[in-house]
């Protein structure tokens, strides 16, 4: 009722919010973190350009994480087929493929419905592949420990210059396929240049899956990063 | 084109807000975006303007704030251009990033109530 006169008129009122758009997908990103946490398991959003080598890596980790008796396990999105989740598999790791049909990322409720039947809790280090996209993944928290994004060096020095807010989100950047260097025009010094004014703090590896370059340097930093999972007990 | 779906979340958080309170009719809806918040603002309001229809929120114009990024030292409070390296030339300190810079929120609705 109008609160002027009481004459019994609708009234106008502002609502007064100020809460995130994302709200609902946040507050599934803090489940989704609770579970992994507890479970004591690292989980790691793999983000990054269609073709920019993130199945090739967790292939090239699948190999060098033997030696640490890590278990893996890893969902894999894309718009259709589960051939990377096959991929993985095919490579040691425990693997589902998310069809996300027309959507160009992965939300925390996906990823939550993914875990359901699945044995996530029996890996040391759970990968979320994440749809090969450099725009919208960057603002889905899914309740991941870290964020990884991989940019091989056929992208273009200038790549973090144009999808900054994919970067500075990153905990991590992986410059894939650097095998590669001595048949291109590409200059690393410019990518990591380029990196250093969209990250205020730039952490990059140059990586190889082919040749096995920096895979050791990647294992180390995962393991770094599962530094405070190692006394949760299992 | 993920604006489709903070468009969805964006409706239907309106939706709740206008049953909860028993609105008669939802008249405006204001938003914050930032620019490093991985949304262009053009696209949002498009993509509402697409949704909308058969909403609460059919015909409800949308006002949207746009908020600058703005890096400088922690310490020295240096400002630092963007598109320059983010760390401070003078503390070598890694740049902080103004407040409000990767907001994606809704700030406030206007609705008519009984």
């Amino acid at each position: 009722m109008c609160s002027t006169c009481g004459c019994g008129d609708p009234e106008l009122v502002p609502v007064e919010l100020h809460e995130k758009i994302l709200a609902g997908n946040d507050r599934a990103a803090r489940h989704n973190r609770e579970h992994f946490v507890e479970a004591g398991v690292l989980a790691v959003n793999v983000m990054g350009s269609p073709g920019s080598g993130k199945t090739g890596l967790l292939e090239a980790t699948a190999r060098a994480a033997a030696s640490r008796r890590w278990r893996l396990g890893a969902v894999s999105a894309d718009l259709a087929t589960d051939n990377d989740a096959r991929r993985l598999e095919a490579a040691g790791i425990r693997s589902r493929a998310i069809t996300t049909g027309q959507a160009c990322h992965l939300d925390a409720e996906l990823v939550h419905r993914s875990l359901h039947d699945f044995p996530w809790r029996q890996t040391e280090v759970f990968f979320i592949e994440n749809v090969g996209n450099l725009v919208c993944p960057a603002i889905y928290d899914l309740g991941q420990a870290a964020s990884v994004v991989v940019l091989s060096v056929t992208e273009g020095e200038d790549k973090p210059l144009k999808y900054p807010v994919m970067f500075r989100a990153a905990d991590l950047v992986v410059i894939s396929k650097v095998d590669l260097v001595p048949h291109l025009d590409v200059d690393l010094a410019k990518l990591h240049d380029a990196l250093a004014r969209v990250m205020p703090s730039p952490r990059a590896i140059e990586l190889s899956a082919r040749t096995g370059q920096g895979v050791e340097e990647w294992v180390a930093w995962l393991a770094e990063q599962r530094a405070p999972l190692e006394g949760v007990p299992r | 084109m993920h604006e489709y779906s903070l468009v969805q979340a964006l409706v239907s958080r309106v939706e709740e807000e206008a049953r909860r309170r028993q609105a008669l009719k939802v008249h405006s809806l204001s938003l914050r975006v930032g620019e490093l918040s991985g949304v262009d603002p053009e696209l949002l309001r498009s993509a509402y303007e697409l949704f909308r229809e058969g909403t609460v929120c059919a015909g409800v114009p949308l006002s949207v704030t746009r908020v600058a990024a703005l890096w400088s030292c922690p310490r020295c409070k240096l400002p630092i251009a963007s598109g320059a390296v983010l760390r401070c030339p003078s503390c070598a300190l890694p740049a902080e990033l103004s407040e409000g810079a990767d907001a994606l929120s809704l700030d406030s609705i206007e609705m008519e109530v009984p």
